[in-house]
């Protein structure tokens, strides 16, 4: 019989396709059920907010980046914050910094809940996220009472928090870190042990640690192949020095690892946020600089000074001395940066966006290839990949 | 050992049984989700709603057209025009805001001076057509007339964090 050889099938995964997380396309190449190439097609969200930034005063930008990773919406508007304050020079109160760091870890925890609920569900595994989203609801609404929305907060501005956290909130914080610890076990005794997730997971999608750093990994992602690397630790912001946390990492690189340490994060995390309302010092949550910060509400009513400020804060917004700034802080996803060049005007000359989904995407021909089609889904997954902050 | 016990636990569908018990536990939970149009989830006093012009307690609007709102829009979502009245005093005789724009920030209640503008509590103004989200100030100011109490409540329940 003659030899012939058949042409790999094209297939398009995605971009209506449930678990391609948001609007992914993937041309893949398939030899039978085995991918040979996998090329991802990206754009399909792009909003220009890089663009958009530059024609926005620096505390209207602020919002926008709420909408890049809109499954942690705060840990971007940190970024932006933190490189705002590095080129103002501007010191945060203390206490801003502890209820920054206290978001900063709901929002790791929101973020991870939603990550291991919807890989479970990619991999045939509904019920934990069933309970992932009940546990999401209320940390939102921590969120609505902290912010006023449930999730594109606006709520780290550059000098502080607006508004301090309304009487209350924080013993309801803490009754909720009491209780959130039974809900990860039960998450864990569904998933962890299950011999269908084990072997939807382990062993799939294995990176080592050189490939991880070539393609630049950051995050669980890194943190899976065994490095520990975290900015949290290795150049720490806000108040994370005087945490006690520890890093969980990875041995084996692969999607059942990635998932372990979301779990352990998601322990860490708590620890942190108990540890910011055990330490929550009193005082001012904005800093006291009246040419950046504008006035409490009260003030502005009563001098005229304060108004005028007032007036020029919101139209004209403040002036940044020229300079630039890399500043990166420790998303969920990985390291998020924002690189922000000031020219001196009211308004960014430039302001790039490092989203650490990009840089896991683009590994997906080299995470894919020689795996089967179902496994694409689950590498998918564990990528924790979020259409927001690749396209911007 | 660990051996033969994890091949024992395997072959009596250890984990699955057990996680069929933990489902099943939870049947016997009180039902954590709301049945919507009747019940509906708690909102703080800072919830950025639908907008509404406000009114003093004498029914003369609050705005005064300072534009503070249209400026500091990062949708550029508010439109407003503006010209002194008979009796000299400036207010707008158009105030214009695209909902199909607007992003729910919040910074033009911040920016209000005179807390004219406000987003108020209400969430549920979904329309059958596009051009029902163009909202004019006659309905602005309807929305405020409507809701005034609990916008009224909310500012004073928010007033010392501000």
């Amino acid at each position: 019989m003659a030899e012939s050889t058949i042409k790999p099938l094209t297939l398009n995964f995605g971009p209506q396709h449930p678990a391609a997380h948001g609007v992914l396309r993937m041309v893949l190449e398939m030899d039978g059920e085995v991918i040979e190439r996998c090329d991802p097609h990206i754009g399909l969200l792009h909003r220009g907010t890089e663009k958009l930034i530059e024609y926005k005063t620096y505390l209207q930008a602020i919002h926008y980046f709420d909408r890049l990773d809109y499954v942690s919406p705060m840990s971007q508007e940190h970024a932006f914050a933190l490189a705002v304050e590095k080129l103002l020079g501007l010191e945060v109160p203390r206490r801003a910094k502890f209820i920054r760091t206290l978001y900063c870890e709901l929002t790791r925890i929101l973020n991870h809940l939603l990550n291991i609920g919807t890989y479970g569900f990619d991999v045939g595994a509904m019920t934990p996220m069933l309970w992932a989203f009940e546990e999401r609801e209320k940390l939102m609404e921590f969120y609505e009472r902290a912010s006023g929305a449930r999730m594109h907060a606006g709520y780290f501005r550059p000098g502080g928090v607006p508004r301090d956290l309304p009487a209350g909130l924080v013993d309801d914080i803490w009754a909720w870190s009491e209780r959130f610890p039974q809900v990860v076990v039960d998450m864990e005794s569904l998933l962890t042990g299950n011999r269908i997730f084990r072997q939807r997971s382990v062993d799939i999608g294995i990176v080592n640690k050189e490939e991880a750093l070539d393609w630049g990994f950051t995050g669980p992602m890194l943190r899976s192949a065994g490095v520990p690397w975290d900015l949290r630790k290795a150049q720490p912001y806000e108040v994370y020095e005087e945490m006690d946390f520890g890093i969980p990492v990875g041995k084996n690189g692969d999607c059942f690892d990635r998932y372990l340490i979301r779990i352990e994060e998601m322990r860490e995390s708590l620890n942190i946020v108990r540890q910011c309302l055990e330490k929550m010092p009193e005082g001012p949550v904005l800093a006291d600089d009246q040419k950046v910060v504008p006035p409490r509400r009260r003030e502005m009513k009563r001098s005229m000074e304060a108004l005028i400020h007032h007036f020029k804060l919101y139209t004209e917004g403040y002036h940044v001395p020229p300079g630039e700034t890399y500043t990166a802080v420790e998303a969920p996803k990985g390291e998020f940066g924002v690189y922000l060049v000031a020219d001196g005007s009211n308004r960014p000359y430039k302001c790039h966006i490092r989203a650490p989904g990009f840089a896991h995407l683009q590994s997906m021909d080299y995470m894919c290839k020689g795996y089967m089609l179902a496994d694409s889904v689950a590498i998918l997954g564990s990528m924790d990949i979020v259409f927001g902050e690749i396209d911007r | 050992m660990t051996v033969l016990d994890r091949y024992a636990r395997s072959l009596v569908l250890g984990e699955i049984l057990s996680g069929l018990a933990l489902t099943f536990r939870y049947m016997f939970k009180p039902k954590v989700t709301l049945n919507y149009p009747y019940e509906k989830g708690p909102i703080s006093p800072r919830f950025r709603g639908e907008h509404a012009l406000r009114r003093y307690p004498n029914g003369e609007e609050r705005c005064i057209a300072c534009k503070l709102c249209e400026a500091i829009c990062p949708a550029l979502a508010i439109t407003i025009e503006a010209e002194p009245r008979e009796d000299g005093s400036r207010r707008t005789t158009r105030y214009d805001i695209d909902m199909t724009k607007c992003i729910y920030c919040g910074l033009c209640e911040e920016a209000c001076p005179v807390d004219a503008i406000v987003e108020g509590p209400n969430f549920e103004f979904a329309t059958e057509s596009r051009e029902e989200l163009f909202y004019n100030k006659e309905k602005l100011l309807q929305n405020g007339d409507r809701w005034e109490q609990e916008i009224a409540q909310k500012l004073t329940l928010d007033a010392p964090y501000r």
